[in-house]
């Protein structure tokens, strides 16, 4: 029998897709081919003059080492985010899952970081582990650990890592969880007839089920560590010390926010564009494969 | 609603029509927060009410790099406010932009406004003056780095508070007395690349950059890799390793350091002396920044930081007389006073100073004058006019992650240096390039 809703109308699917087809065109297309013009011109901060440079800016963004760098920083920042983010929250749904009184207070709570602007969440972790005057930090003295981020690369590398990943784990939650919850109870259970052990279980059964969320949660990731983490940094350590957290998408917003540097910036986002469509395309042609739907 | 708001409306215009038709709005974007922004809406409200032509209308855009960003918004957008206020290291992309701005100069020229820009305080006014002697912007909030110490820790360690270190060698020699007596900061800095390199060079009658600091054009380049430059950072770097420097971050992050009584030496803003006032529960003092007794020459004179208002392009020539009368109004000695006393920030004319100073303040206050005082202590060179470098947003940024890299002790302060001069050379190019 045929499921599938057949449209009879010629022009009733495109009107009823136009709306969001609409805010896709003027909302990430049109900027997207803004930034792509802007990385081809050299500007001053007003627009005064335009200049059509060609490909000057982006020859000189790949002549700068520094700029280089950053991409091994962003590489190591973005794998972090998103391995610990996806593994964090596959152990919190699990147990959350397993959870039979008060499971709706521990959901929400779970879910509650995701509402927070991703600059609030910088400062909230900035004030905690403050080298003077955090909480944190006190504790961690107890400890006989010297923490301070402020002048080294490590810790200022950790403590980005942590407030982004907290900021997305409730996001990756929300998915495992209504992941865990369509997998049929009868496979489980029949799974622990046969006298699997839960961890067996989980690795034979629930994670091979999970693997279509898992893998749509890892491009999610990936371009949340690449595009939407500037916030964090900017309001935690700023790219410093010297350079240790100086992620790409961070310096696309430095230069073209705060020092009005639009050509600059512009070609940086359009090389950051082009290496998350790169990444993208090799998630779905290796990655996917394994992926059992 | 809507018509209940409409008729209300027509009846207020109908009370005050004559005076609402001759009033000219004059909007003024400024960064000033919590107490500072109370009184710089004083300022607002008291030139309203001395005249009836105009009304200076202020508003908070955010701080300094966001109001900048929204002003250039605003301006391409065509509706840029009247004044706008900048802070310093904007200076060069403002005056870049012309066509967008309206020196100061001509401002008042134009108004028949009576100005003289000998009037104001040389190394103040000096900053945002063109080589040719025409003010860009108006001098608003200046202040300048001072050297504070903890009279309490001093004592501890049996140093004379009263005796503040002078010089570096001084310094040192009392951060390893203060670190034996167990004090576990002796010294930390705000604003490292303003210190450090900025006030550093004026300071010691050296220059940073070329071309008389970039005032002179725009083809400047930066040059702070002298070897003194070097044996500065060297020596910064040197007592972080031992213990004796602790590296706060790159704004002001060091006030809280020496305030909560956890760094006893401290370079900082002389507007941090209010935080420092409020939250101190000990006792301390503010003095001349150290400097190196073996350089010809120093100390010379430290330069401002803070900020400038600079008149945006494309309105009224009657909205231009109500902010030129706006301006001299803010000159007149009583109210640069009142701004100076209120705030900490120093006075922009010497009229004022001396108004201020004949007033006993400084009597009541000791130590109020000294920003003052270090920032005439000489007359100003061409080292210690001011900087005016294309970008320098990004400019400092360089300096700070190269600072940076030496106080961590991943880099030799010479090839920190270097680096942050080349990187720094290739932003003044692109500068200089699209502003052509």
């Amino acid at each position: 029998m045929e499921k599938r809703v057949v449209f009879r109308s010629a022009w009733l699917p495109y009107a009823l897709l136009a709306p969001q087809i609409a805010v896709t065109l003027v909302f990430f297309f049109w900027p997207a081919v803004q930034a792509v013009w802007f990385s081809f011109q050299e500007q001053d901060a007003f627009g005064l003059r335009t200049e059509f440079v060609g490909l000057a800016n982006f020859e000189r963004l790949f002549r700068d080492e520094n700029y280089l760098a950053s991409f091994g920083t962003t590489a190591l920042f973005s794998s972090l985010v998103a391995f610990s983010g996806i593994a964090i929250s596959l152990l919190l749904a699990t147990m959350a899952d397993r959870v039979v009184r008060g499971a709706l207070a521990y959901k929400t709570l779970l879910i509650w970081p995701y509402a927070v602007a991703p600059a609030v969440a910088g400062v909230l972790w900035a004030f905690l582990f403050a080298p003077s005057i955090g909480v944190i930090t006190y504790v961690l003295k107890q400890a006989g650990i010297d923490w301070n981020w402020i002048i080294d690369a490590e810790q200022a590398m950790l403590l980005v890592v942590v407030a982004s990943v907290w900021k997305q784990i409730s996001y990756n939650f929300l998915f495992f969880l209504a992941g865990l919850q369509s997998i049929p109870r009868s496979l489980i259970e029949a799974a622990a007839i046969d006298g699997a052990g839960p961890l067996r279980r989980f690795w034979t059964i629930v994670f091979p089920l999970l693997s279509p969320t898992t893998f749509f949660l890892l491009v999610v990731n990936i371009v949340y560590a690449f595009f939407d983490t500037f916030g964090v940094i900017d309001a935690t350590t700023q790219g410093g010390p010297a350079q240790a957290t100086h992620i790409l998408v961070y310096k696309v917003y430095y230069d073209g926010v705060k020092a009005a540097d639009l050509g600059g910036s512009s070609a940086q986002s359009v090389v950051l564009m082009f290496i998350v469509i790169a990444l993208t395309a090799v998630q779905f042609r290796f990655v996917e494969r394994r992926v059992q739907y | 609603m809507q018509m209940k708001r409409l008729a209300l409306a027509l009846a207020a215009a109908a009370c005050f029509a004559p005076a609402a038709q001759a009033q000219t709005e004059i909007q003024w974007w400024h960064s000033m927060g919590g107490a500072l922004g109370e009184r710089l809406n004083g300022l607002a409200g008291k030139f309203n009410a001395s005249q009836k032509d105009y009304k200076v209308v202020a508003v908070y855009k955010g701080q300094y790099p966001v109001s900048m960003t929204a002003a250039i918004a605003a301006f391409r957008a065509g509706n840029a406010p009247h004044i706008l206020q900048v802070f310093e290291v904007g200076t060069a992309t403002m005056m870049a932009a012309k066509g967008a701005v309206v020196p100061v100069a001509k401002v008042m020229a134009d108004a028949k406004e009576p100005f003289n820009p000998k009037a104001y305080l040389p190394t103040v006014a000096g900053y945002y003056t063109d080589l040719k002697g025409n003010m860009l912007s108006f001098p608003f909030n200046s202040s300048t780095v001072l050297f504070y110490i903890n009279h309490d820790s001093f004592r501890k360690a049996g140093l004379d508070p009263n005796k503040p270190p002078r010089t570096w060698a001084e310094v040192n020699a009392a951060a390893e007395k203060l670190k034996g007596s167990g004090q576990q900061c002796t010294y930390t800095t705000s604003w490292p690349s303003w210190m450090h390199i900025e006030n550093f060079s004026a300071w010691h009658d050296v220059p940073m950059g070329t071309k008389q600091n970039g005032m002179g054009g725009f083809d400047t380049q930066f040059n702070f890799n002298s070897p003194l430059h070097v044996r500065h950072v060297a020596m910064l770097g040197d007592m972080a390793k031992r213990g004796l420097f602790t590296y706060a971050g790159r704004t002001n992050q060091g006030d809280a350091k020496f305030s909560s009584g956890e760094c006893a030496m401290f370079s900082g803003s002389a507007s941090a002396t209010a935080g420092i006032r409020k939250a101190a529960r000990f006792e301390w003092s503010a003095n001349f920044i150290p400097y190196h007794d073996d350089v010809k020459g120093a100390p010379q004179n430290s330069i401002i930081g803070g900020a400038s208002l600079w008149v945006m392009g494309g309105k009224k020539p009657v909205e231009y007389r109500g902010v030129a009368k706006f301006l001299a109004f803010l000159s007149r000695p009583e109210v640069q006073m009142e701004w100076h006393t209120g705030t900490g920030y120093v006075p922009i004319t010497l009229a004022s100073y001396d108004l201020t100073r004949k007033s006993g303040y400084y009597d009541k206050n000791p130590g109020a004058d000294l920003p003052v005082r270090q920032l005439t202590h000489k007359a100003p060179t061409a080292n210690s006019k001011g900087l005016r470098f294309g970008n320098f947003v990004q400019g400092r940024e360089v300096i700070e992650e190269e600072l940076e890299a030496v106080f961590s002790g991943r880099k030799e302060a010479k090839a920190a240096l270097d680096d942050a001069v080349r990187r720094g050379n290739d932003i003044l190019r692109r500068f200089e390039a699209a502003n052509r």
